[in-house]
């Protein structure tokens, strides 16, 4: 049963009105694999990933994880799939009327009703450690953190519940370029080596190639290129070329709208 | 030809919004009915809508009461019929100002913030967060909202007429010399059982229509600070409305001829 992918996409499409954005991805994830998927902005990365976690619905396609189909899921049954996963969205998303260590543990007191306050609050502040925040930090709000920080915090919610695969979106988006390596050393550290699962999107080339087996490119609706990590600077596709070197010139015409 | 697509295409939004409104009041309610339900949340929304809008429903309810015994005195001296102002007191705060006004009230003070509130996590995506952390936004956000609206606006609206009644007491007693065991035997024999009970009827409803309103529009808010903003505008506009035609409705059932 190895040879299940961990996360297996066919045909995935999802249009807004006349807008179509997905028009059938195809892709498979194999467990302990972390995929970067990159593109320009309004591309449709973020869509994807919320069409996998069920926050949208595709209109077409297959979505499985574990070989079980995962689309048009009940309420229950969704929440149960969501335990198997972890996400570091893009402005951390963290809940502004709770603490750090509430946030953080948040979802270990949804799946375990019974888990006492204490408890899991030193669970919470062990996954802080993990991300190289000390106790100090669990009782402060999330506005009281730098946006760094607040990408800290996102990592230890992320992967506090012990996830088996985690969803990264733009992990390095608005942060100075030391606290990306930061954040991505604390990527590969916390999920890459421990054998999770990955998918991440982002158009910070230095971060794909560092937390990416491989690499995949979306471009209107498309996955135009799939390749291991290392051939993304040697490949000849025009339009992995111009993405990677971030040129104004070539075939990427850049959208206005969303 | 522009006036008739124009018209069409109002028309066809608020069809459309009808039916989102209509299919997120069924999906909240039937998460109602389901578990797991967050008693603390529940608690939590009674406080904030129930003990935290006592105050500007009171003083709403008690200047009406006062100035509804001083005006009905103006009206009713003219015939001499000074002693129907207990009646009036309590009948029309009873069966109309208690609800109403604390209804629109509430509606600007719960209804906004619910709409910021859950509008801001919209677009902050910690509304999809949750989803991601097992969490159904639904039960944990909307539920408790409503199902505080439905059980708070009767506690308020019971609490609204009583300070009423008292304000058109002080001003009876103590401005228009009225006796004060009068005012009070005439109060107590106009006041109805029925009239009570429709208010607060007309309460959870308003109750309701106030939380889902707010959950609504924040629940669907984009674009960012611009559209929070025109989130908590049409939460508090559309539940005002609705409360008054709601409000006309309940009336017609209980006393429509």
């Amino acid at each position: 049963m190895t040879d299940v992918p961990k996360i297996s996409l066919r045909g995935v499409a999802k249009a807004f009105g006349e807008k179509q954005v997905l028009s059938g991805i195809d892709l498979d994830i194999a467990a302990g694999e972390s995929v970067v998927v990159i593109g320009g902005s309004g591309t449709g990365k973020s869509v994807l990933i919320k069409c996998i976690l069920g926050i949208l619905e595709a209109d077409t396609g297959t979505i499985a994880v574990d070989g079980q189909n995962v689309m048009h899921l009940e309420s229950n049954a969704r929440d149960a799939t969501n335990a198997k996963f972890g996400m570091l969205f893009q402005g951390g998303a963290l809940f502004d009327s709770l603490p750090v260590w509430e946030n953080v543990a948040f979802g270990l007191r949804a799946r375990d009703r019974h888990l006492s306050r204490d408890t899991a609050r030193a669970q919470a502040i062990e996954t802080l450690a993990k991300v190289g925040l000390d106790e100090q930090v669990a009782d402060l709000a999330p506005s009281e953190l730098s946006g760094g920080m607040q990408k800290r915090v996102g990592l230890a919610r992320a992967i506090a519940g012990r996830p088996e695969i985690v969803f990264f979106d733009e992990p390095t988006t608005g942060l100075d370029p030391i606290m990306s390596d930061v954040i991505n050393d604390l990527i590969v550290s916390t999920v890459k080596k421990k054998g999770i699962t990955a998918l991440s999107i982002t158009h910070d080339m230095q971060s794909a190639r560092k937390i990416g087996d491989r690499i995949a490119m979306l471009y209107e609706g498309k996955l135009i290129w799939v390749g291991p990590a290392a051939d993304v600077d040697s490949t000849e596709n025009p339009y992995v070329q111009q993405f990677v070197h971030g040129r104004a010139e070539g075939p990427i015409k850049m959208q206005v709208r969303r | 030809m522009n006036l008739l697509a124009l018209i069409g295409r109002v028309v066809l939004d608020f069809l459309a919004h009808l039916g989102r409104l209509t299919i997120f009041a069924g999906t909240a309610i039937s998460h109602c009915f389901r578990p797991p339900i967050y008693g603390r949340l529940i608690v939590k929304q009674f406080i904030d809508i129930g003990f935290y809008s006592l105050p500007v429903v009171g003083l709403t309810a008690i200047f009406s009461g006062m100035v509804l015994a001083l005006q009905s005195y103006t009206g009713f001296a003219r015939f001499s019929a000074e002693s129907a102002i207990a009646n009036v007191v309590v009948i029309s705060l009873t069966r109309e100002l208690g609800p109403v006004l604390a209804g629109l009230m509430v509606a600007g003070r719960i209804g906004a913030s619910m709409a910021a509130e859950i509008g801001t996590m919209r677009v902050t995506e910690q509304i999809d967060a949750l989803t991601t952390l097992s969490t159904n936004p639904f039960k944990f956000l909307v539920v408790p909202r409503l199902i505080a609206g439905l059980l708070m606006l009767p506690v308020l609206v019971l609490i609204a007429d009583i300070i009423g009644v008292a304000g058109g007491y002080v001003v009876g007693v103590y401005k228009l010399g009225f006796n004060p065991a009068t005012y009070i035997n005439n109060t107590y024999d106009a006041m109805e059982a029925l009239d009570v009970i429709s208010g607060l009827v007309k309460a959870a409803a308003f109750g309701f229509i106030i939380a889902l309103m707010g959950c609504y529009n924040g629940y669907h808010s984009k674009g960012g600070a611009q559209g929070v903003g025109a989130a908590t505008t049409n939460a508090v506009v559309s539940s005002s409305i609705a409360i008054l035609i709601v409000n006309y409705v309940i009336t017609e059932m209980f006393f429509g001829t």
